[in-house]
């Protein structure tokens, strides 16, 4: 590197600056600034979500009204719905972790589309801005709860237009990124990177980008379909002129049910990381790990009809969409194992990403199996549309996917911003987010076997108590993520520096330096062995790091 | 931790003769088969985001089989047959067009590309008489006389008028991106040795030509 010109290419990405002040960000075609774009837009939007969600919870303190009324609260869960699953869970682990570290982990300088990953965001972006200006604008806050179902979609006055084509545009993003991340893993893999030394992340990230590209665009043109009924009454979704509502949900939840395979298996992906690094030992079943993500992908499209037991539809189709479900369980069932078995006498060392790991197998275990409850014809019929869905759903959504992005966040901080945090805080958060996310969503779990049903704004009073400790429970789950939160805020200010390879990680990400250099690799690594070969590093430090 | 980057950065400063290749990040981009990966990839979404619409038709269609034979024959055969030769004729045009910059025969392509941009808008302005039409006969959404038939043939036009209404879209969004494949042509920006923009809008044009194909059949001619 004696050449000065050539040094200055490879200083790190957060230093180099093509333009000034906030354009260095925003028309960048970096795909770690990209990622970086990604992390503070979706940490707002998650706060909001957040926010939403307190004040719920707070109205349902007492029977009848708390704090808001009813029309307020359906807005309010129609919001928390909308940010949380549109804006943070699905593009979450691929949009922030995947831009960053999926091009890093292949051995490439970018993403195959730079500039269309910059507009992806955009897009984002653009999508977020039209669901919260409708809030805004005459007729209110759209109150259809986020799955949008017809008929009461195209009959009600507030404003539906403009989230849905919000939720139409940020499709679009996703389709995009899933795009841009086939082409990449297809395309830029370094010289000897072959499919099966790929990290497991990278083939999580795959699968999710292909169900994003086969499943989104079939949610878009249903969205628009319900924009034009409510524009032009066409019929198509209108009982009272011949239409057919059992058909939107067919075709939207062909889309959301994969969708909920696009938060979850990237979640996964990182778990497959973070596992062997702080095992410090390869992991268990890579090939099974790897197939079970395309499985995950492939079973995961013929379930969708699970969502609609109780719709009416005929006997057989609920059986054959209920056995399908049981098939789905199976390769979810897989990776739990094979996590458990890497850790099986490797040399553990308990850091806060892997303990943000067990928080998530145990949390997405009990999420897991009463999925099966809710997948079973028998019992679904009981608990549908309870609190059991919305306990089930938060156990799997938020103790799966956000739990491990959290996890994500702590294990790869140090090489996006060079800087450490504080251990001891980032462990400490942790007890307040389980012990308050226990009692928020497992009260649910009761309150919904006793018949409590969801989306309603009162209660009978028998139910109160179980209300309440739900509610606290929310106050300590916020406590514990605003001390982690805080607890990386300050670190990426006052954090001491970090060094390349601070968990003794193998693969190519922690062999450059952090935060990475602009073009991540001074020259294209040749690879020329599997991602989690833990050898070298456990005789180089005794197998001790 | 010395060896471990070493072994898997194995070719690190050591050749500086490569130096060239590994600064032209461009070329990346220049990656004409990932275009093209890209390219069929996002054809995949168009073909699924037309594929929930057919399926909304199959449904109804098998629901009001009657209604839709009745509302059907009232669409205008004489002009959905013309826009149809016009656009597989328009296809030619556009294929012709990538055969010839491959051949270097800069001239041919930019005919060829133009009569394909000008297919596409003759496509366009006999929709808007066959629209314009219906409209006047009161066959309009939302208006007062479609209303008053019966639910099949209000879904039958809904179904029509959505469909042949995004593949209009399609129809404009292709012609706006083959004029910008003139201005590029004409700038010698895509030549007999860089031609995958013109290849990857040959395909999306392709594709806006096959589903009007399938829309064809399916409105005019099944009775």
């Amino acid at each position: 590197m004696a050449n000065g010109v050539i040094a200055a290419k490879f200083e790190n990405y957060l230093e180099y600056k093509k333009h000034k002040g906030i354009f260095a960000w925003i028309l960048s075609t970096d795909h770690k600034r990209i990622g970086l774009l990604y992390l503070v837009s979706m940490v707002v939007f998650f706060w909001v979500g957040v926010t939403l969600g307190f004040l719920m919870k707070i109205e349902m303190l007492t029977p009848g009204k708390t704090i808001v009324d009813a029309q307020t609260y359906n807005s309010f869960f129609t919001l928390h719905g909308i940010i949380m699953i549109f804006l943070f869970i699905i593009p979450g682990i691929p949009a922030v972790f995947g831009n960053f570290f999926l091009p890093i982990q292949i051995g490439a300088r970018d993403v195959a589309f730079p500039r269309l990953n910059l507009l992806s965001w955009y897009l984002y972006v653009i999508g977020g801005l039209f669901a919260i200006i409708s809030l805004f604008l005459q007729g209110g806050p759209i109150d259809v709860g986020w799955t949008f179902y017809v008929p009461y979609s195209i009959r009600t006055t507030t404003n539906v237009i403009l989230p849905l084509f919000g939720a139409f545009i940020l499709g679009f993003s996703s389709i995009l990124t899933g795009l841009n991340f086939i082409t990449t893993v297809h395309r830029l893999r370094a010289p000897g990177m072959t499919f099966f030394r790929m990290p497991l992340f990278v083939w999580a990230l795959y699968a999710t980008a292909w169900i994003q590209v086969v499943a989104t665009p079939v949610v878009g043109i249903t969205i628009v379909m319900v924009i034009v009924e409510r524009a032009f009454q066409i019929g198509i979704f209108d009982p009272a002129i011949g239409g057919d509502p059992l058909l939107f949900q067919h075709l939207f939840w062909i889309y959301s049910h994969p969708a909920v395979y696009i938060m979850i298996l990237p979640a996964m992906g990182v778990v497959s990381e973070i596992i062997p690094t702080f095992a410090r030992r390869t992991i268990f079943g890579y090939k099974v790990i790897a197939f079970s993500s395309l499985a995950i992908a492939l079973i995961g499209y013929f379930v969708w009809a699970h969502h609609m037991f109780s719709s009416g539809m005929s006997n057989t189709s609920r059986a054959v969409f209920s056995l399908l479900t049981f098939l789905v369980a199976v390769p979810s069932g897989v990776k739990v194992f094979n996590w458990v078995a890497t850790l099986y006498k490797g040399s553990i060392d308990l850091r806060a990403p892997l303990i943000y790991v067990m928080m998530f197998i145990f949390l997405f275990s009990i999420g897991g199996l009463t999925g099966l409850v809710l997948g079973s014809l028998s019992t679904d019929v009981h608990v549908t549309d309870t609190y059991f869905v919305v306990a089930h759903f938060h156990y799997v959504m938020f103790g799966g996917a956000a739990i491990i992005l959290f996890a994500a966040l702590h294990y790869w901080f140090p090489k996006m911003f060079g800087k450490m945090y504080n251990e001891k805080i980032a462990i400490w958060a942790t007890p307040f987010i389980f012990i308050g996310f226990n009692m928020l969503y497992f009260t649910m779990f009761i309150l919904g076997y006793k018949g409590m049903p969801r989306r309603y704004w009162s209660y009978l009073p028998e139910y109160q108590t179980l209300h309440i400790v739900s509610t606290v429970g929310s106050w300590i789950l916020i406590l514990g993520l605003a001390i982690m939160f805080g607890n990386l805020i300050y670190a990426l200010f006052k954090g001491k520096p970090a060094d390349s390879n601070p968990w003794g990680g193998v693969t190519l990400e922690w062999q450059i330096p952090s935060p990475p250099p602009v073009e991540n690799f001074d020259e294209i690594p040749v690879v020329n062995h599997g991602p989690y070969d833990f050898t070298k590093i456990n005789e180089s430090t005794n197998g001790r790091y | 931790m010395e060896d471990i980057n070493s072994t898997v950065i194995s070719s690190t400063q050591t050749d500086t003769k490569s130096e060239p290749h590994h600064l032209s990040i461009p070329h990346q981009h220049k990656d004409a088969i990932g275009a093209k990966i890209g390219m069929w990839l996002f054809l995949f979404t168009e073909l699924l985001l037309f594929g929930g619409l057919f399926l909304l038709y199959m449904a109804y269609r098998l629901q009001y089989s009657k209604d839709f034979v009745i509302a059907a024959s009232e669409l205008n055969l004489f002009l959905g047959t013309i826009n149809t030769i016009i656009l597989l004729t328009s296809s030619l045009t556009m294929a012709l067009s990538i055969a010839a910059i491959q051949r270097e025969k800069k001239k041919l392509s930019i005919f060829s590309l133009l009569s394909t941009i000008g297919f596409a808008l003759t496509f366009l302005v006999i929709k808007y008489f066959e629209w314009s039409a219906k409209f006047q006969h009161g066959i309009a959404p939302k208006s007062p006389e479609l209303l008053s038939k019966p639910n099949g043939e209000i879904i039958f036009y809904g179904m029509y008028y959505s469909m042949t209404g995004l593949h209009a879209l399609h129809v404009i969004i292709g012609a706006i991106v083959l004029s910008f494949m003139f201005v590029f042509l004409v700038r010698n920006k895509i030549s007999s040795k860089d031609y995958i923009k013109l290849e990857n809008s040959g395909l999306y044009w392709h594709l806006v030509d096959l589903i009007w194909i399938f829309l064809f059949p399916l409105f005019y001619l099944l009775h």
